[in-house]
């Protein structure tokens, strides 16, 4: 029982992260009709930012690792991160995607594994071929256990969700009541249409692209934090389970990436824990290609029945 | 007699340049062939006598020959029908792997490799069908995930499979039905030996001619045969009433349907014929290698197929052969040549001296997959339709192609046109000049070019 509950507490922390990351592919989906490929890479140099600063505080600055740096690097590394992931993903909507605007669609979508690819090999080239320990940080001091201790909640675990549910929640406010997101909703139902109606429609993607790389880079802090890892094949393995959970919850919609990400957070946990770690994978495809098969609109969608 | 006027106009497309055509293209792939027979025995004295160029090993062509088999298999399914397949490297991990089944000691079964192949053929094509009738009614980029996760999911169950247990839940009793730790696939260590193709030929090289990487030029003959049997066949296929079908879909799934093709199983056939095609170099691999990994079908492997079919010209055959020697050229040889004898020495001194560790370990080949990545892209903006199209059918799967061509060809028509008017306003000049002006609308309609002939002219102008 206490397995059941633990499992469900890194379920929907691992989905919470899936979310940030699934939002990404959702956004840029609904305005581009696009699969960014390389939007799980941009969050991969994400974690790849968040182990050079870690190690650059601890190891140069002489800090030691403290609840101080755990401070340090999760509030001021957070935006900083953002910042450059958000300057790659818009820089790469510019240089891949934008001459790509009218061709079919297939056009940009395989600029986009290109650009994926690049991505990952710099991040091979950066990080090398093997898995890299991120400076333990995060105290994981427990703060509510279960008399067994065989369930638990972290520190480490409240800090995941203090920074993935203020960003989702203001994303949504984001999105919903500001000019700007009315824009991009606006963009994302007909493009040209919302052109005509004298909305910037190139700065709207961009800005889409911005706040996409922001969340993946946020979500690449965290995942370096919390699983105190990063590989150049996170973005491939990552990218899969949340742009699985994109279309889980019915791709284009907000609500439905982060209640999809959470459901698959669930299944990914439950899988590691009850089954083996090394079919949780097969699982996940597993789920997507059913779900797309028999509703390729996903759990919450509203207009792309004919999209899939 | 107006009729016997009009017709020796030279418009008529002439049958005998058709013919020369032909021929050249005959005579261009006799030689080729004769090169590609003869390079590997004269391979290492062309290495001695000219080192400065980078000759590709037997080994190397080898691999190019598989890759231009995968692309021409992955063309049928992405250059005719216009489905993007991501995970076109499961069907050859299933030809591979039905090749270990039926060939080797891990299960005791050793059968002919020249039968084992039309099996692994036929596993590949039937799970070609199996991947494909559930999720063909899906778009582009769905079926590009699914057939993505379908890749990934083969690797995965081929290695996880070398050491299983299927239990019954813990609620059910928790009997054991496989295992424990059962070795279906042999896992990360893989399925070693195969037994490679064998042909009892006695002569100076044993009692038996064995197709192994132990013998690189027999292989070599070997894959070649199979490249050109692929290759013919692909020809077959794209002309064939089959092939239509699976351009009219690409070009307009909904008026295709309405034209009565059945549009279901049409592309099923895509599917499974091109993956069948990967069963063929699967089957050749494993007996090749005489050993395979789960981890080297991954999807790397996917990716590196969809670049040679980009880089050649989607849907030309001719252009997907060369993109796969060139890719896999470039992959093996250039790259670690240009390494190795240009760029990593300097670099790594200069890493060593700045103390920069990234280019001290600079190696180029090591870059392979980013240079792919970088061209993908920049072939996507540049030159969608690849670097040897289809002539005429200049990749049609591209509308910037299309519209590019469109243009050319309007503005063939206007130059044509204007051509005509100033042919026209010369004939006016002479007229005034003998001065005959009754005759001026006499001569105007000879040598004014109606609008059909304009189109003719254009036609001409490009290579038929």
């Amino acid at each position: 029982m206490e397995e059941l509950v633990r499992a469900l507490t890194i379920g929907l922390t691992n989905g919470l992260i899936i979310a940030l990351i699934a939002i990404g592919y959702t956004l840029v989906y609904g305005i581009l009709e696009l699969i960014n490929f390389a939007h799980a890479d941009v969050f991969m140099l994400g974690t790849a930012f968040t182990y050079f600063g870690t190690n650059f505080i601890v190891e140069s600055l002489g800090i030691p690792a403290s609840s101080i740096v755990a401070l340090l690097v999760t509030f001021i590394g957070l935006p900083v991160v953002m910042l450059l992931t958000a300057g790659i993903n818009a820089g790469i909507e510019r240089v891949a995607y934008r001459p790509l605007r009218n061709a079919p669609r297939l056009a940009p979508l395989i600029s986009a594994i290109g650009i994926s690819f690049v991505l990952q090999n710099i991040g091979l080239v950066i990080l090398g071929p093997s898995q890299l320990r991120v400076q333990d940080v995060l105290p994981t001091t427990r703060l509510v256990d279960l008399p067994s201790g065989a369930a638990w909640f972290g520190v480490d675990e409240l800090v995941v969700v203090l920074v993935t549910l203020p960003l989702l929640l203001g994303l949504r406010w984001f999105v919903g009541s500001t000019r700007q997101g009315k824009a991009m909703r606006a963009t994302a139902q007909d493009r040209d249409a919302s052109g005509l109606m004298g909305i910037d429609v190139n700065r709207t993607i961009s800005l889409t692209f911005l706040i996409a790389g922001a969340l993946a880079g946020a979500a690449g802090l965290i995942v370096a934090l919390y699983y105190r890892q990063t590989f150049f094949q996170y973005g491939f393995q990552f990218g899969l389970l949340s742009f699985t959970a994109a279309v889980l919850g019915g791709i284009g919609n907000l609500t439905g990436a982060t209640l999809g990400a959470l459901v698959l957070g669930l299944i990914a946990a439950l899988s590691d824990r009850f089954l083996e770690a090394k079919w949780t994978t097969v699982i996940v495809f597993g789920i997507l290609i059913l779900v797309l098969v028999f509703r390729p609109t996903g759990l919450m969608a509203e207009k792309q029945s004919e999209r899939a | 007699m107006t009729s016997a006027v009009r017709a020796p106009r030279p418009t008529i497309p002439n049958p005998f340049a058709g013919m020369d055509r032909r021929r050249r293209d005959l005579t261009i792939v006799a030689i080729l062939l004769v090169v590609a027979i003869v390079y590997p025995v004269g391979y290492r004295s062309l290495e001695a006598a000219l080192p400065f160029i980078p000759w590709p090993g037997t080994a190397v062509l080898i691999t190019c020959a598989t890759f231009a088999i995968l692309a021409l298999g992955l063309n049928i399914v992405m250059g005719f029908a216009g489905l993007l397949d991501l995970g076109y490297v499961a069907f050859y991990a299933i030809g591979a792997y039905t090749t270990a089944f039926l060939a080797s000691s891990h299960f005791g079964i050793h059968i002919s490799w020249w039968i084992v192949i039309w099996i692994a053929v036929a596993a590949a094509a039937v799970f070609g069908i199996l991947l494909g009738a559930p999720t063909l009614k899906l778009r582009g980029d769905y079926l590009a995930i699914v057939t993505l996760g379908f890749g990934e999911i083969v690797r995965i169950v081929f290695r996880n499979l070398g050491d299983f247990t299927l239990a019954l839940p813990a609620f059910l009793g928790g009997a054991i039905l496989v295992g424990p730790n059962a070795n279906l696939t042999g896992g990360n260590t893989g399925i070693n030996p195969i037994d490679p193709p064998t042909i009892p030929i006695p002569g100076p090289w044993g009692n038996q001619i064995v197709f192994s990487n132990q013998n690189a030029i027999a292989s070599w003959y070997l894959v070649l045969a199979l490249l050109v049997i692929t290759y013919v066949v692909c020809v077959r296929l794209r002309d064939s009433k089959l092939g239509r079908a699976w351009m009219a879909i690409r070009e307009d799934e909904t008026a295709a349907a309405a034209m009565g093709i059945n549009t279901v199983t049409t592309k099923l056939l895509a599917f499974s014929l091109g993956a069948s095609f990967s069963g063929f170099a699967g089957a050749f691999t494993g007996a090749y290698q005489t050993a395979i990994f789960a981890e080297t079908f991954n999807f790397n492997v996917s990716i590196l197929v969809v670049v040679i079919i980009i880089l050649g010209g989607i849907g030309s055959l001719r252009g997907v052969v060369i993109g796969a020697f060139a890719a896999q050229y470039v992959n093996q040889t250039l790259l670690a040549f240009l390494g190795t004898r240009i760029f990593n020495q300097p670099l790594n001194d200069l890493g060593d001296a700045t103390g920069i560790d990234l280019l001290s370990d600079f190696n180029l080949a090591t870059y392979n997959y980013l240079i792919f990545g970088v061209v993908l892209a920049i072939m996507m903006i540049r030159r969608p339709e690849g670097l040897f199209p289809d002539e005429g059918a200049k990749a049609e799967m591209h509308g910037i192609g299309v519209a590019a061509e469109v243009t050319a060809g309007s503005a063939e028509l206007l130059a044509a046109a204007e051509e005509a008017e100033a042919v026209a306003l010369e004939a006016a000049a002479i007229e005034e000049a003998t001065e005959i002006p009754d005759a001026l609308p006499d001569v105007l309609p000879d040598v004014l070019v109606e609008r059909g002939d304009v189109i003719d002219l254009a036609d001409e102008e490009k290579p038929s």
